[in-house]
């Protein structure tokens, strides 16, 4: 990929963190305004590293915002608040980091590590944690790798800090910071995950990055060309299949335990009888055709607008919309036994359900 | 009896109707001043259908009025916004995500001050009255004297909306002040956006409702009027006066409810052919399909219901160029009658061609009786092609479904469109529009968070519909017709806590008489 992201980038890169958002992730238009304006106020784009340039002996931090997407479409950032959090846990521990990583590619919080990175005039690698979003702490590549979750920090936009030392486990953390996330409004800079350069190299899902830009991109395209349908091209490039085309005849949302979980059901548009299932927990998590599953977790389950690609977060789901259902294989670091303990249907809850995996993997293998 | 009238950019049309029964309709070009075009149509059609004005019992005016004044950037007005929430929120000042014109129309005099509400209730940061004075000492100075007000989660609570509306009061005594939270719902730069925007129309909305007042009221019509609202439903005048902004889309809207009306048909999709341009939407159990995301009004995004339609530049008034061959956008609008060559002027229009081709008596057909058959054919042609890729596109799927076609320019439609099980081209097509605005419903809406760890799901769903209803009530619905069309809830996701956000809408038909 080119060197950088510039203003001429992020309407491409929202749309496709939208795509590998999977229905999570946050808000795009908020994160695309907020790294337009940073980049307008820096004047220069944001370095982007390949992970295989950053020496061993690096030091590395994941960073993102944790909260509601609810909140974040209404209490806007002030703006440096994950600056000020990974500005607080360097001089914790007196050692300055040398690149930002993002935690979660999926939605806004593909955009902000971005917006921070200008702010501190680091580099951003291209890769994440997950090459989709979840909805946990626990559910990335570093925690399933083993890398520590503390020190973790959080911030809110007072500026007030917490550093935790010390969490036993990841579990632990996504607790204690989903607590303290709350207090601080329900939306807050979390920065976690940190990393030598050789342990990122080991736990990166790399290129993700560059796969958001190059799915946004073709989508302006097709968007413009009108030849292939949008879906049909993300599903092209994520080397996923269009699942279903229907309209949204039901939508039922319940909150348990502080997620959103829920289901959908879909008609198609000339058999009615045909019919999709898909539920939820911030994220899709399954769909089911006539009763067959199709597409389940870590795989992605991505819903876009019908005509133009548009990707629909969780909460934008309502009766009558009529959408594509795009599945695509997950990246093969979440397909290991230890990852789909984290991340597999059972984590989330459908014990009964085995994971049949949709063949090949989001990204071809490295080269 | 009831009489419906849109005003838009080149026609005022005006129907009376009783109940369901059409009694009379009229169409005449609209004037600069509005007035004189409502009083012509209103005279016309009162003689016409030999009614008594004084059965008349309430009159519905859809308009394109606001929206053209946003698009255009005509007659705003300048306004100052003032949004509370810092620290949050200011790496996005109001109005960060405005075509740079039209905030320069605007004024772009903007402010952020201390306050704000967090998801839950709880204070962002105090509110800070000294600030806010401040503030509002700065606008006066500036001799600004319309202000917007937004405040994070002012959905959940207004107060710091209400205490600033206030001060700004005190120091500006005639200040005319719009809160987000009286317009919007959550999503904070949609609901300021709309803010901002009612509040720059507030002056015209003044004088455009002043000017449908003395129309009736020169035609001695006492009946109450009423505007119509971009989702089909009505608000009493001195309500549209103050939030000009909810008249936006009414337009399609109103033609696609009066296309239904009037064909019978519930799931269809409306072609609306007019002066300039041709709106394409679909019908889904008799209302307008609403558009999925967020709608951009005039380059700036809001996130009202609005109904999902494309719009083509073809209309009666449509220019012809003969090399390359090119029908449309640019249009002689409403000056059809005196430039269009069957009208006696230069310009070869669409409504020429249709005339050269013997479909139409319209004008003066020997004017263009000597226009080359082989164009004709080819502009016939090329509208055909321009109108089924545009419905086309509005389709979901293969099936074929049925197409009604409504508006003054819809004599240019005359093939049968590809994909269309029929065509329906129902009485009174020219004046769909004013009809949809005669038989539009009024309705009322909730939008609030709340917390189920305070009270059960069932308990926070029957407060919300009954607010809706209450408020579809207090907006002139009969209680009696008043039904819930729409519920939504949005849990706060990755929160604990039970937080929901619960959307009802309200929707009953207008009560009649008194």
């Amino acid at each position: 990929m080119s060197a950088s992201v510039g203003l001429g980038d992020t309407a491409a890169l929202a749309l496709g963190a939208g795509i590998l958002g999977t229905g999570g992730g946050g808000n795009t238009y908020i994160g695309r305004l907020k790294l337009d304006r940073q980049l307008r106020l820096s004047g220069a784009p944001c370095p982007v590293l390949n992970v295989a340039q950053l020496p061993d002996d690096a030091l590395v931090v994941g960073v993102g915002m944790m909260g509601a997407p609810t909140v974040g479409i209404e209490k806007i950032e002030a703006g440096d608040e994950v600056a000020r959090a990974v500005q607080a846990l360097a001089a914790h521990l007196r050692r300055d980091f040398d690149a930002l990583v993002i935690n979660e590619i999926g939605g806004s919080n593909a955009l902000e590590p971005l917006m921070c990175a200008l702010q501190l005039g680091l580099p951003v690698l291209d890769g994440d944690g997950m090459g989709r979003a979840f909805p946990e702490l626990q559910m990335d590549t570093f925690s399933i790798g083993g890398i520590p979750a503390s020190p973790l920090a959080l911030g809110d936009c007072h500026g007030n800090i917490a550093i935790f030392e010390r969490l036993s486990s990841p579990l632990q953390a996504e607790e204690w910071a989903r607590n303290l996330t709350i207090e601080m409004g329900g939306s807050a800079a979390l920065v976690m995950s940190l990393m030598s350069g050789a342990e990122v190299k080991a736990h990166l899902v790399r290129g993700t990055l560059s796969l958001a830009l190059k799915m946004g991109r073709a989508v302006l395209q097709a968007r413009e060309d009108k030849v292939a349908s949008p879906a049909q091209v993300i599903a092209a490039l994520g080397n996923g299949r269009v699942l279903f085309e229907g309209k949204i005849v039901d939508v039922e949302r319940r909150t348990v335990q502080g997620f959103a979980r829920g289901r959908m059901s879909l008609q198609a548009f000339d058999t009615p009888d045909d019919c999709m299932e898909i539920v939820f927990q911030n994220e899709n998590l399954v769909a089911w055709r006539d009763g067959d599953v199709q597409c389940c977790v870590p795989d992605l389950i991505t819903i876009v607008t019908l005509e133009d690609g548009t990707p629909l977060g969780t909460e934008l789901l309502r009766y009558g919309l009529r959408v594509a259902v795009i599945g695509m294989p997950a990246v093969r670091e979440l397909k290991s036994p230890a990852a789909l303990e984290v991340v597999g249907p059972a984590a989330f809850g459908y014990e009964d359900l085995s994971y049949t995996p949709l063949p090949g993997d989001l990204l071809p293998a490295a080269s | 009896m009831r009489i419906g009238i849109d005003v838009g950019g080149t026609n005022t049309d005006a129907v009376l109707m009783d109940g369901h029964n059409v009694l009379g309709s009229v169409k005449t070009p609209t004037t600069a001043n509005v007035t004189d075009g409502i009083t012509d149509a209103l005279e016309t059609l009162l003689r016409d259908s030999e009614m008594a004005v004084d059965s008349v019992d309430g009159v519905m005016i859809g308009t394109t009025h606001f929206t053209n004044a946003v698009v255009e950037r005509r007659h705003l007005t300048r306004t100052a916004c003032i949004r509370l929430g810092l620290p949050a929120t200011a790496c996005l000042p109001p109005m960060v995500d405005w075509p740079k014109d039209l905030s320069e129309a605007v004024g772009g005099m903007m402010f952020m001050a201390h306050g704000g509400h967090e998801f839950d209730g709880r204070e962002i940061s105090p509110f800070n009255a000294g600030e806010v004075r401040d503030i509002a000492a700065q606008i006066r100075d500036e001799g600004i004297d319309v202000v917007a007000i937004s405040s994070v989660f002012s959905p959940v609570n207004a107060r710091f909306e209400e205490d600033t509306a206030a001060i700004v009061r005190d120091a500006i005594p005639d200040a005319i002040i719009t809160l987000s939270s009286s317009i919007g719902r959550i999503g904070l730069l949609e609901r300021e956006n709309a803010a901002i925007m009612n509040g720059c129309l507030r002056q015209l909305a003044h004088q455009t409702i002043n000017g449908f007042r003395s129309a009736l009221q020169e035609m001695e019509i006492t009946a109450p009027f009423y505007i119509s609202q971009n989702d089909g439903t009505l608000m009493a005048a001195d309500f549209a006066a103050a939030y000009p902004v909810l008249t936006f889309a009414s337009g399609p809207t109103n033609s696609m409810r009066g296309a239904a009306f009037l064909s019978g048909l519930r799931d269809a999709i409306v072609v609306d052919v007019g002066g300039t341009t041709t709106d394409i939407g679909v019908l889904r159990h008799g209302f307008p399909r609403v558009a999925a995301l967020a709608v951009e009004i005039g380059g700036v995004r809001t996130n009202f219901r609005m109904p999902d339609t494309i719009s083509i530049g073809l209309g009666g008034g449509s220019l012809i160029q003969r090399k390359p061959l090119q029908v449309g956008p640019r249009s002689v609008g409403f000056e059809l009658t005196s430039r269009a060559q069957v009208f006696g002027g230069d310009e070869l229009t669409a409504t020429d061609v249709i005339v050269a081709a013997g479909h139409e008596d319209i004008g003066d057909a020997d004017r263009v009786s000597g226009l080359d058959p082989d164009l004709v054919a080819r502009v016939e042609d090329r509208v055909e092609d321009m109108v089924n890729v545009a419905v086309d596109r509005m389709k979901t799927s293969a099936a074929e479904v049925p197409v009604i076609v409504v508006g003054g320019g819809s004599i240019l439609v005359r093939r049968k469109i590809v994909g269309a099980s029929e065509m329906v081209r129902p009485d009174h097509f020219p004046v769909a529009n004013a009809i949809g605005a005669a038989i539009a419903q009024v309705g009322g809406e909730c939008d609030q968070i709340f917390s189920l760890a305070e009270m059960t799901r069932d308990e926070a769903l029957a407060k919300a519909r009954a607010e809706a209803t209450s408020r579809a009530t207090a907006a002139g619905a009969d209680a009696a017709s008043v039904e819930i069309v729409e519920v939504e809830e949005v849990p706060l996701a990755y929160l604990p806590g039970n937080a929901t956000r619960i959307m009802v809408k309200a929707v009953g038909d207008l009560q009649e008489g008194e």
